[in-house]
């Protein structure tokens, strides 16, 4: 037998027991807002079966999904994973997590719901919002580190401007301290939804006048790059 | 005969001779076992400016005790923010805790590259940090901090994507006058402190050809993660 065929089946035995004992496992999540100027709302943070998931890149986003991209409001999506028995941990920040801070969401998983998936709107943004989509939980005790891109829900056209946070309500809701934050009297980006399906955020533009201008953004602050949020997943047994 | 195949033949060679030293002292048993001689770890350190048109500063390069020289979320030391905000290594540098270090001796432009060797022996601990402003910037910076070297065996190597930083220390107004790259000729250091003063990944530049039109920056000194790429392999 030559090396490479030994090592595959090295593999393939590694892998059926991981399958064999996929188990409860204690998770620690550590997640931290990377941004300079990016708040997120309340944080879902679920682990659930591979089978699941909050949201999929190229589909259309669930009435959920739209609720919390484009008011923060996760109530929606909290419910959808009870339905399905996920382990879930709502709003560990106890509000806003605001740049750069860190919050820590622990549970211990079901049997079957070995996937991890987190979101949170960000702020200010129309429907943007901070995702990961059904990470495997590792079954082996460790610390991981996962990065975390911003999505655009695809449900709301980006006119970067204040106005409401219920779904299907123009604009960018503002509460506190957003509201100080933010310019004002834009005229508006854009009324033009370009993309309908969940996909990578294109970015603020923002500019550079707090009093008119095309958005109420300040674009040397509240833009950002990818990756915007950092996990961080300690598991023990 | 293959270079591979030689060196086994050496280190069978050795061991033998060891065990016929052991054999040897077998009537000394009461004797102190000699310290074993250090051996000595060398590190080279290759950074690649993958930027469109941002030269890195002359990079700082330390092999340090555990320690980490920045941190998202937390304060800029004074010896970080006079990198980032001037390009000036010499305070990163002479920070505690170094067990070797080295500086580049120019910047490294776009598309460039520049690598460093590092030599400390086996008996530290030795902990990587690797850090460069971003010179057509108000205070951006890029870099790895405290990372581990123990788990290294000769000839193995690790390639890193580095993200960019803001210090938080200056605003990134990139207007005239505040910039020291050769995209304006500004400013570097300056001690007082008008931004976030906590570090954070980078928003990115916006430049006046985007919606900032008292910048002195163009559309090529914008950039994206990752702005550099970093190879770390042990030579010795």
């Amino acid at each position: 037998m030559t090396r490479s065929n030994l090592s595959r089946l090295l593999l393939s035995a590694v892998l059926a027991g991981t399958a064999v004992q996929a188990h409860a496992v204690d998770v620690e999540v550590e997640i931290q807002n990377l941004t300079r100027g990016i708040y997120f709302t309340p944080l879902l943070v679920t682990a659930h079966t591979p089978d699941q998931s909050l949201f999929n890149v190229g589909e259309a986003a669930s009435t959920e999904l739209q609720a919390m991209a484009e008011g923060g409001d996760i109530s929606g999506l909290e419910t959808a994973a009870m339905a399905i028995s996920a382990d879930i941990v709502a709003n560990p920040a106890g509000g806003l997590l605001l740049p750069t801070a860190t919050t820590t969401a622990t549970f211990t998983t079901s049997d079957s719901n070995t996937s991890l998936s987190i979101v949170a709107m960000l702020l200010p943004t129309n429907d943007g919002f901070v995702g990961l989509n059904g990470w495997p939980i590792p079954q082996q005790a460790g610390t991981y580190t996962v990065y975390l891109n911003a999505y655009d829900a695809g449900t709301e056209a980006n006119d970067e401007i204040r106005g409401g946070g219920s779904p299907g309500a123009p604009g960018m809701p503002v509460p506190p301290p957003l509201e100080d934050l933010i310019g004002t009297g834009g005229s508006g980006v854009t009324t033009t939804i370009s993309n309908a399906m969940v996909h990578i955020h294109p970015g603020n533009i923002g500019d550079a006048d707090m009093m008119s201008g095309q958005s109420d953004i300040q674009n040397t602050v509240q833009r950002w790059l990818n990756p915007v949020a950092k996990v961080t997943v300690t598991v023990t047994e | 005969m293959k270079l591979s195949m030689l060196r086994n033949v050496v280190i069978v060679g050795i061991g033998t001779a060891l065990l016929a030293a052991c054999d040897h002292n077998d009537n000394n048993r009461n004797m102190p076992e000699p310290e074993p001689e250090p051996v000595m770890l060398t590190y080279e350190v290759t950074i690649e400016n993958i930027s469109a048109a941002q030269p890195l500063s002359p990079v700082a390069v330390l092999l340090h005790s555990d320690q980490t020289l920045w941190q998202v979320g937390e304060s800029a030391s004074e010896a970080l923010e006079v990198l980032a905000e001037g390009g000036d290594n010499s305070d990163m540098l002479a920070v505690d805790g170094t067990l070797a270090t080295e500086s580049g001796s120019a910047p490294v432009g776009p598309g460039s590259n520049e690598s460093y060797q590092l030599t400390v022996s086996d008996e530290q601990s030795a902990y990587l940090s690797v850090v460069t402003m971003l010179v057509n910037t108000n205070d951006a910076f890029t870099g790895i901090t405290n990372k581990a070297l123990s788990d290294l065996a000769v000839n193995d190597s690790m390639t890193m994507m580095l993200p960019v930083y803001d210090a938080g220390t200056e605003a990134n107004s990139e207007a005239a006058g505040t910039i020291p790259g050769p995209a304006d000729g500004g400013e570097g250091f300056n001690a007082e402190r008008d931004d976030a003063d906590t570090v954070s990944y980078h928003p990115g530049v916006v430049s006046s050809q985007d919606t900032l039109p008292d910048s002195v920056l163009m559309a090529e000194h914008r950039f994206d993660n990752p702005v550099a790429r970093l190879i770390i392999t042990r030579v010795e």
